[in-house]
């Protein structure tokens, strides 16, 4: 179907009928209030909570910066101690990566990407809740230890063997350790609910060659968080499991290893590098042809850097461990990617500059700061091609020079384009413009601040000055170069306070900002009134990449809701699915409402982990099962719902179906997403077994007699025959067949039972011990992840045989039942390689 | 198959740099294993090259499919109309860019155990 530009005439008496539909939508989408205000589970009140307590983080952790430039002022300072400097840095570090710039490309999408797909809202609205509830708890818990003189201070990478000794590290570690993971789920949930959201929720006709940037970038780099925090997570369990119960996995004296951590770390945190800057460059993407005032140039261009650099940035890990001793050949590898990347990266800088070339530029805040944005970011890229030759790191590795390359390319690549995000769409969020004065002021004290603190300290590198050094004796050359770094500090700090005074200051006399204040094509710029909660009046069909430049008449006749879902007839949430290529309308897809569930269900789940941070054992373990729980309340009460009636009029003359399973339910998609994630952590498991088999002559070692053969092979069997029982049970309830669908259901959960006890067994009955060896350890991380894993299956298993006997799981209403079949394919696969591996490796090694 | 189809997607897409980070996974990997049990040069050389020599055949075959895709060229972009056969020649053109890249950057990887004497 190829939608018509051309909207049906609607007869001009209909006024009294339009104004029911938009008292409807009103109704609808109507934002909770007073005690309530926190059951809010809409995009537009999510994002703004999510962006506002990212930024919160943000001057906290500059806050901790400015500290430490007061400390490094002078020669000799005494004004912190060292361990409160350790943790000064290991602080701000993390809070500036895993609490701001992190979460803020999710806020911000949150915030503007449905408006952008014209779409009501993400098709996940709780699950954006739940991520900001859980990235609250987590963030709050970390920042807020230093208020304890309890914070981590091994630095923001962790390293063992000195953030693995309780002694030498305190309780901070697991802080840090714990908080993060619980940060890193709300990351995953956030991709999840942002691919599915760009692939399945466009407007129709979007085609995929007619997205906005922004929507390329997002897609992207949900992609890359499924592939780089998984690794992470794998890397924290191995961590949390040395610190907690002694397993030596980074402990060389029993088989373990340090560089372990550094490989999970590093595969995770340099494409999280990428996972900043992307989100941020899709923000000039949008404002170059804003203010250039023409369609972008080498739109194809852009796909292939995002693309390209998506997937290079995987292959840069280990330049951020250039001088710990690996094969010159490796680092061969790692450097020729490094170089690699500059390549996607330049092409986008490129493009831009093309774009501006070629247009009537208008010059204004936004433009100042993605002018600023590309400056900066161009010179740390430069210095980014130095560092990423071996020899030279070997150099500058962990000197001041280091320092300045990565605050080049994050304050370039990231917090300017972010600011210049900021002035760009606060009308549209605020409905008032920020001060064209001040963000003059902001910007050239930011700018000339962030050079004067930044700059000098290349020279400090290169003089010798290490990272990371509390103080410094006089006379060593680094005295003045410090002092101008300091003064730049407050500089910068000081265009930041404008800023912020700005964002903040009351605007209630100031006049509304005009609909679409910069003249901009793409969709976002609809909305007109922010106190509308319905985000768009009626959902356009798409026949061009700027909609508002080309498509004539468009956007009155949104406000007139002559196009689809200009009504909500059932008092429902609404929202459009289409397909992934052409965005062919296919579904009219149920949103839940809001609701306090998402919430409860992440401070009892965030309960469990702060527990066990304090080892609160059976504190932990009632939290954790009441969040599950808790969760299993949410899901069914709230998902997967029976509509009233098979299909509905979805406007513009167009019958749709209001339920959808398999491939074709957003549901479906986002299990896939979760698993490709939960995939990757379970490679990088598996990776640890055979990086230890690599560094070992010997492995598995002369004492280890387990795990034997029978237990895994059996278990392997098991649970491939409860994963078959699952493919039986969704053929009979595709043919109707109600009993044999619960009786290979039970008989499912029985095998998935024994399997997973099976797996437990096998070390169990061999005699692994997990403190004795690293191989004993990490045999035994397998066979519980995999476990777990048919545990959780079991719960849904379960969850679907109670659906089966209260009539919500029959044979057209299939979602839960399809949902977990393909839960099971991974599951399956878990078992199968972890028994695989763990049973036949050490015949071949 | 993501070769010899008629019609481009995201799978298509995304095939180029995927040949790319598997065979960089490939090359790591290899180099890992073989300079951790005893450094065989030639063989890590000889494995490196067949991964190379493949992986620059695959991204070939899904350049030429692109090229096809994107009408061989016979229409300029910006490929920004409503239509089936802009967004195909879309995904073409895009699939044929990130082929360049993905090809150039085998080779670049590729490079290190020829230029690097040994394990050291």
């Amino acid at each position: 179907m190829s939608p018509k530009a051309a909207a049906p005439k609607a007869p001009a008496s209909d006024a009294r009928r339009r104004k029911g539909q938009e008292d409807r939508l009103r109704a609808v989408w109507e934002n909770a209030t007073g005690w309530r205000y926190f059951s809010n589970c809409n995009n537009q009140v999510v994002g703004l909570w999510y962006t506002g307590a990212s930024f919160f983080f943000f001057l906290f952790a500059g806050v901790l910066a400015l500290i430490m430039r007061t400390q490094l002022a002078v020669p000799d300072n005494n004004l912190v101690s060292a361990d409160f400097y350790n943790q000064l840095y290991t602080l701000h570090g993390t809070v500036m990566m895993f609490l701001f710039a992190v979460p803020i490309f999710e806020a911000v999408a949150i915030l503007i990407l449905p408006q952008m797909l014209a779409a009501r809202d993400l098709p996940f609205p709780r699950l954006s809740a739940f991520g900001f509830w859980c990235f609250i708890i987590g963030g709050v818990f970390v920042a807020g230890s230093i208020f304890f003189h309890a914070a981590p201070s091994s630095g923001w990478f962790m390293y063992p063997p000195l953030a693995t000794d309780p002694k030498l590290s305190g309780i901070g570690a697991d802080i840090w350790l714990l908080g993060l993971s619980f940060i890193e789920i709300a990351s995953i949930a956030a991709a999840v609910e942002l691919i599915v959201g760009v692939l399945k929720c466009r407007a129709p006709g979007m085609r995929i060659n007619m997205m906005p940037l922004y929507c390329w970038y997002v897609l992207i780099v949900g992609g890359m968080i499924l592939f780089a925090f998984p690794p992470l997570i794998a890397g924290d369990i191995l961590f949390e499991m040395q610190r907690l119960f002694d397993w030596p996995f980074f402990d060389p004296t029993r088989g373990g290893d340090p560089v372990l951590w550094q490989h999970l770390f590093w595969i995770f945190g340099h494409p999280e590098v990428y996972i900043i800057f992307l989100p941020s460059i899709a923000l000039l993407a949008m404002i170059v042809p804003t203010f250039a005032q023409r369609p972008i140039l080498g739109y194809g261009w852009i796909v292939l850097a995002a693309v390209g650099t998506g997937f290079l940035s995987f292959g840069l890990w280990a330049h951020h461990m250039f001088t710990i001793g690996l094969p010159a050949i490796s680092l061969g590898f790692f450097s020729a990617a490094s170089e690699a990347v500059a390549i996607p990266t330049g092409v986008q800088i490129f493009v831009f500059v093309a774009t501006l070339l070629a247009g009537r530029v208008v010059f204004s805040i936004p433009m100042l700061f993605a002018t600023g944005a590309l400056a900066i970011f161009v010179f740390g890229g430069l210095t980014g091609v130095m560092v990423a030759l071996a020899p030279f790191d070997w150099q500058a590795h962990d000197s001041y020079f280091i320092v300045a390359h990565l605050h080049y390319t994050l304050i370039g690549g990231m917090f300017f384009p972010l600011v210049a995000g900021v002035y760009y769409f606060y009308p549209f969020v605020m409905g008032k413009m920020l001060s064209g004065r001040l963000g003059r002021w902001a910007f050239w004290l930011m700018f000339s601040g962030f050079n004067i603190a930044f700059l000098p300290m290349h020279i400090t590198g290169l003089r010798g000055m290490p990272r990371r050094v509390f103080t410094y004796p006089e006379g060593l050359g680094w005295d003045v170069l410090n002092l101008v770094s300091t003064l730049g500090a407050f500089t910068m700090a000081a265009g930041v306070l404008v800023f912020v005074f700005d964002v903040l200051r009351p605007k209630g006399k100031a006049p509304a900002a005009p609909r679409n204040p910069w003249k901009a094509g793409t969709l976002e710029w609809v909305a007109g009134d922010p106190s509308e909660p319905w985000g768009i009046r009626s959902v356009p069909p798409i026949t061009s990449r700027y909609p508002l430049w080309d498509q004539k008449d468009i956007v009155q006749h949104i406000d007139e809701g002559r196009y689809y879902l200009p009504d909500a007839q059932e008092m429902k949430r609404e929202t459009l699915v289409t397909d992934v290529l052409d965005a062919v309308p296919l579904q009219v897809l149920r949103v839940s409402g809001n609701s306090f569930k998402p919430m409860i269900a992440a401070f009892l789940i965030g309960g469990s982990f702060i527990a066990a941070t304090f080892h609160w054992w059976i504190v932990g373990l009632i939290s954790g099962v009441l969040g599950i729980a808790a969760i299993m309340v949410w899901l069914w009460t709230g998902t997967a719902q029976i509509p009233e009636k098979p299909a509905k009029d979805a406007g513009m003359g167009l019958e749709l179906p209001l339920y959808a399973s398999g491939s074709a339910s957003v549901g479906w998609w986002a299990m896939f997403i979760t698993m490709v994630g939960d995939g990757t952590a379970f490679a990088s498991l598996i990776f640890g077994y055979f990086f230890f088999w690599t560094i070992h002559a010997d492995f598995p070692p002369a004492h280890a007699m387990g795990p034997g053969l029978i237990y895994p092979l059996s278990a392997a069997a098991i649970s491939f025959a409860a994963w078959a029982l699952m493919l039986v049970a969704r053929r009979a309830n595709n043919a109707g067949r109600t009993g044999a669908l619960r009786l290979a259901l039970a008989a499912s959960i029985v095998l998935a039972l024994g399997g997973g006890a099976l797996l437990l067994l096998g070390p169990w009955m061999t005699g692994l011990e997990p403190t004795r060896h690293v191989y004993d350890a990490i045999v035994w991380v397998l066979v519980i992840w995999a476990a777990l894993h048919n545990a959780v299956g079991v719960l849904m298993q379960g969850y679907c045989l109670a659906g089966s006997f209260a009539g919500r799981l029959t044979t057209e209403h299939d979602i839960d039942l399809l949902n977990v079949v393909l839960y099971w394919h991974f599951a399956a696969i878990t078992a199968v390689v972890t028994a695989l591996v763990i049973a036949l490796f050490p015949l071949a090694a | 198959m993501m070769l010899w189809r008629d019609k481009a997607n995201l799978w298509t897409l995304i095939l180029p740099p995927t040949v790319w980070a598997l065979h960089f996974l490939f090359c790591y990997v290899a180099t890992a294993v073989i300079c951790a049990k005893g450094g065989y040069m030639a063989g890590l050389r000889l494995s490196v090259g067949i991964a190379t020599v493949l992986a620059l055949a695959l991204i070939l075959a899904s350049g030429v499919q692109a090229h096809r895709h994107w009408g061989f060229g016979s229409d300029m972009p910006p490929h920004d109309q409503a239509t089936d056969e802009d967004r195909q020649r879309f995904l073409g053109l895009a699939t044929l860019l990130v082929c360049a890249l993905s090809f150039v950057s085998v080779i670049f990887v590729a490079l290190p155990p020829f230029l690097v004497a040994d394990c050291r």
